[in-house]
């Protein structure tokens, strides 16, 4: 895995210096191209697919019977119904917050105590993986979350009241970034998120591989990212408020078509 | 009634008609719903205090509109709150250094739960973050409106004459609490949050007012 970040500054370094000598749109978008050409998430996904078939924890087993929401051990097709409800922990979950679940009950892990754990830190690690692996087994398939529960209606209900709330020492909401289209900061676009923002846009390029940190990054930890860019205090992984923002953003970008994992810079 | 059978059964009865003449759930009480979800989602973490997720009148109303415009009553009424929050400049001086100002503008930094400080000294204006200033940086956001040229389109040959000072005045009072002009300004309070100190807004107003600042170039 040592070889991930190296490979990644190498395309960093060359595609900088071609964004640089061009300035402007056309160079950035090259310089993109350019990331989608050198993604090495294939390595994540080889990892989360070993990762999801190894017979791991006190329990000593795998996560091939784990149920993401088409039925026990069902990958393809998941990711893009997710958030959604499970009748089992009677509560609307995410990817990352259903693969606690999962590693909790058939594996045996403490689920608190995965979610308490830094990003990029023991479990922690291997949910970068596997979220790797499942998302990429519904790479092209379009967005299609559930919406007949009726904690789910509740959840992009609540979601949407998150996305608008404004708090904090610079009043920032989701929406001071994502609520209008054609919006940058500094150079980078801010996709709106109140509706479709199109194929591979938004919701549908997370999780991504992040050349700047040489890491996978899932919904949770771009949500935790953007609170913390948004001045607020810390959101707790899988917390209600990060499900229903994931409800919000996954029932708007409905008929968008995942690229995930993607990457970023 | 002295038949429990029968009793149990108008009982039954009037459950059942009860529940049909009801047949729509009520609606969840969302204010409630909310206020919990956003209690237990977050905790601390260094400078970033739970009490960042209260708001006061702008955020509370301006979120529940989700973008969009407010009553013309509580706008003025908000605003009006905001205006009266404005602390002039104690010597009266309003400008600063431009040049300090430029490093303010370029710098987005502070107040985020891995910043080490609340201090006005640990914090930057992040200008460039939303707005075009300068024609030298071309990495510039464009959430707010182009400040190019600000002081010269405004007809500011000197921002200490006399003629500069309702322009002048509008400037700080704008950088020190947006929301004395809009009330649902996208914009921070940087004097009034305590994001920069008064010496640093001076400097900002620096950039945007001096002529001798690129902005005014």
């Amino acid at each position: 895995m040592k070889r991930i970040p190296v490979a990644g500054l190498l395309v960093t370094a060359m595609a900088c210096a071609l964004a640089q000598q061009k300035f402007g749109a056309d160079g950035i978008a090259e310089y993109r191209k350019m990331l989608e050409d050198g993604n090495p998430s294939d390595l994540f996904e080889a990892r989360g697919e070993e990762l999801w078939k190894k017979k791991r924890g006190p329990k000593n087993a795998s996560l091939e019977q784990c149920d993401l929401g088409k039925g026990p051990g069902v990958v393809k097709g998941a990711f893009v119904e997710l958030p959604r409800y499970f009748a089992d922990t009677k509560k609307v979950q995410d990817l990352e917050s259903r693969l606690l679940t999962c590693m909790e009950t058939l594996q045996g892990f403490d689920a608190a105590e995965i979610a308490k754990t830094p990003f990029g830190v023991g479990e922690q690690v291997s949910i970068e993986g596997l979220v790797a692996y499942v998302s990429a087994e519904s790479r092209g398939s379009r967005f299609n979350l559930p919406q007949a529960h009726a904690d789910e209606q509740k959840m992009y209900e609540l979601g949407k009241r998150a996305f608008f709330y404004r708090a904090g020492p610079y009043d920032f909401s989701c929406a001071s970034c994502h609520g209008e289209a054609g919006k940058r900061i500094r150079m980078q676009e801010l996709p709106k998120l109140t509706s479709d923002p199109g194929d591979g846009v938004g919701f549908a390029a997370w999780p991504a591989y992040r050349l700047s940190s040489g890491e996978m990054w899932g919904m949770q930890r771009r949500l935790n990212d953007c609170y913390r860019q948004q001045r607020f205090p810390f959101p707790g992984y899988g917390s209600d408020v990060t499900i229903a923002l994931g409800v919000y953003m996954g029932v708007n970008a409905k008929g968008a078509q995942s690229i995930a994992p993607a990457i970023k810079r | 009634m002295r038949h429990p059978r029968l009793r149990r059964a108008l009982f039954g009865l009037f459950a059942v008609l009860t529940a049909c003449a009801t047949p729509v759930t009520p609606s969840p009480d969302y204010d409630a719903l909310m206020a919990e979800m956003m209690r237990a989602s977050f905790r601390e973490q260094g400078i970033a205090k739970m009490d960042r997720l209260m708001q006061d009148a702008s955020n509370a109303e301006c979120s529940k509109s989700e973008g969009g415009p407010l009553s013309d009553a509580r706008s003025e009424a908000i605003q009006t709150a905001n205006y009266k929050s404005v602390k002039m400049p104690a010597d009266g001086k309003f400008i600063g250094d431009w040049r300090e100002g430029e490093r303010l503008a370029q710098n987005g930094r502070g107040m985020t739960w891995t910043d080490p400080s609340t201090a006005t000294t640990a914090n930057g204006g992040g200008c460039y973050n939303c707005h075009e200033l300068s024609k030298a940086e071309i990495s510039f956001g464009n959430i707010g409106p182009s400040l190019f040229n600000y002081g010269k389109l405004h007809g500011v040959a000197n921002p200490e004459a006399p003629e500069s000072l309702p322009i002048v005045d509008y400037t700080w009072r704008k950088i020190y609490n947006s929301k004395a002009f809009n009330a649902c300004s996208g914009m921070p309070r940087f004097g009034h949050a305590g994001l920069l100190s008064e010496a640093q807004l001076k400097h900002l107003m620096a950039l945007l007012l001096d002529p001798n600042s690129p902005v005014n170039k």
